[in-house]
């Protein structure tokens, strides 16, 4: 059985055709939209290399089927630079030297990037938390909680650790 | 991963008849567990119902203050939702404390209960499973048996359940609501999990087809105070060892009322009898919580790698009494996220 998946991806209208529905989001996004940058690790929810934005929300893309993502929205780390500027986030990453071999860094750019749309100025105790299901084999995390308070500190440069953002919802 | 029919339903019936109609035919919730089952090949159904758009996803009040959760209701949304906050906070703790961020964002209330064990022998199709094919045999008897069960286990099967959300829900007496094909029940959660016997590879008293469509909380009142402890390898991000979900009430320094289940011990979340007759009108003291620790664990048959657990379960729970009963205000799950 193939199906044909319309999903709005980054903001562009995508469509892909072949589709068998047991394939996974992750599968759609890198071998048949060319989109690369959610990696594929553990495929076992396990790792969150594949972490993307599905209708705004977190997910492991290697979990959802690829039929369940028909009529979405997703957004992938390839989504979060505007232009040629980086994201905060992603700019931090490369101050702090939080990137080794690379392979968990866009699913933690991802997920760093959605705990700083929920709290302005997270505790480390929250950063640790919100990164808790990304995995990282090189940089024992140090440079990477760094890159994530550095980046809250120029998003919000007036808060404290511990103050949430406006309009946080879930 | 073999071939398989995906199909999208729009209405409860019809998603129900779609199952029930092919005996290897399943239900899609979040995916979290099935997809990843269907990439090792520990199941390889014919037919994908995805059932993530019914009209299931809703956190409503019954009337008599109860709350109806809907099965598609995401683990992350129920977790915020005020009302479990403030009402239920063993619940919001246990459904926080369980998987990721990610996961709990895609994790829906029925498919959360209908997760399977996380045996690793169960995983791996190269190993004999009774579980995974009846009648093979169990690999995890001659195995690495730390993570498995200590109480109610059979010699066909010792795995674990690795649910949280489902311990807090046996405390709570939750009711799970079914539609299937010979109808609607309602079937307690403390009797909705199964213990293995010579039957592992039924996790649950469902029958094929059936559809959670809500879990419905009782009313809880405002005198009870609630926590879930889950003590595991490290400080977040993995499966229980041992947890204890337990609700208490006060009278006098007597406790009046209790409601405790345990975690990591056995097939299914196991709401802890013994352990609430000793504690009901009883003084909150320490050498009570003791005493119905031990009425509850004195029959565990810890296997080859897990009797820690025995001591393990008996602490904690004396732990989480003695927090419980010392505690004067109303709680608040203690979170650090709200994803
Ligand atoms: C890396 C990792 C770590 C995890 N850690 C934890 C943890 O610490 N604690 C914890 O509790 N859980 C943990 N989980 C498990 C997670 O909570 C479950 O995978 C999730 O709750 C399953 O929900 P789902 O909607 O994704 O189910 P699915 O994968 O969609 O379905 C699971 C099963 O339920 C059936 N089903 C789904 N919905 C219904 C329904 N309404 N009616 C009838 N049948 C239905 C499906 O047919 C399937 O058999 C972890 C998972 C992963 C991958
Ligand atoms: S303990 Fe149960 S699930 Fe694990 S291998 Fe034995 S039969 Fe299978
Ligand atoms: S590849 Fe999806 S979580 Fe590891
Ligand atoms: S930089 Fe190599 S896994 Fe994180």
């Amino acid at each position: 059985m193939i199906v044909r998946v319309n999903v709005t991806v980054n903001g562009e209208q995508c469509q892909a055709d072949d589709v068998w529905p047991g394939e996974s989001l992750l599968y759609l996004l890198r071998e048949r939209l060319g989109l690369p940058g959610a990696k594929n690790a553990c495929e076992q929810g396990e790792c969150g290399s594949c972490t993307v934005y599905l209708d705004g929300v977190l997910v492991c893309a290697c979990l959802v089927a690829a039929g369940q993502a028909q009529g979405r929205q997703v957004r992938t780390v390839e989504g979060l630079a505007d232009g040629a500027e980086l994201d905060p986030v992603q700019q931090a990453f490369v101050e702090t030297g939080a990137v080794q071999c690379g392979f968990c860094t866009p699913g933690l750019v991802v997920a760093a990037h959605d705990l700083l749309n929920r709290v302005d100025r997270p505790t480390d105790p929250e950063i640790r938390e919100a990164l808790a299901g990304n995995l990282c084999r090189c940089t024992g995390y140090e440079k990477i909680l760094e890159a994530v308070r550095l980046a809250a500190s120029r998003r919000n440069p007036g808060g404290r650790p511990g103050e949430a953002a406006e309009g946080e919802s879930r | 991963m073999n071939p398989f029919e995906y199909r999208r339903a729009t209405d409860v019936a019809e998603a129900v008849a779609a199952v029930a109609e092919r005996p290897d035919a399943v239900f899609l919730g979040g995916g979290t567990n099935l997809v990843d089952h269907l990439k090792l090949g520990v199941t390889r159904p014919g037919r994908l119902v995805d059932i993530t758009r019914l009209p299931l996803d809703r956190v409503e009040p019954l009337p008599g203050g109860g709350v109806r959760v809907g099965a598609n209701v995401r683990n992350s949304d129920l977790a915020a939702e005020p009302v479990i906050r403030s009402r239920y906070p063993v619940l919001a703790q246990a459904l926080l404390s369980g998987a990721s961020g990610q996961l709990r964002n895609l994790a829906t209330t029925g498919g959360n209960l209908l997760q399977r064990t996380r045996c690793v022998y169960f995983q791996d199709i190269t190993t004999p499973c009774n579980k995974r094919m009846p009648g093979s045999g169990c690999a995890a008897l001659d195995g690495y048996t730390r993570h498995h069960a200590v109480l109610g286990a059979s010699p066909q099967c010792v795995a674990v359940h690795p649910s949280d959300m489902a311990v807090a829900l046996a405390a709570l007496d939750a009711v799970v609501r079914t539609h299937g094909p010979a109808g609607q029940r309602a079937i307690p959660l403390v009797e909705f999990h199964r213990l293995p016997g010579a039957q592992p590879e039924r996790d649950t008293v469902l029958d094929h087809g059936e559809l959670i469509t809500a879990v419905d909380l009782p009313a809880v009142p405002a005198t009870r105070r609630s926590a879930y402890r889950k003590v595991r390898d490290r400080a977040s991000y993995a499966f229980a060892l041992v947890s204890v979900a337990a609700e208490v009430e006060l009278r006098d320094g007597e406790i009046s009322q209790a409601r405790i289940a345990f975690g990591g011990l056995a097939h299914k979340p196991w709401r802890a009898q013994r352990a609430e007759q000793v504690l009901r009108g009883a003084p909150a003291t320490a050498a009570t919580f003791q005493r119905a620790a031990e009425a509850e664990l004195v029959g565990a048959q810890p296997l080859a790698d897990n009797a820690f657990k025995v001591p393990l379960a008996r602490n904690t729970l004396v732990s989480v009494l003695t927090e419980l009963t010392e505690l004067t205000g109303a709680t608040e799950p203690t979170q650090e996220d709200t994803p």
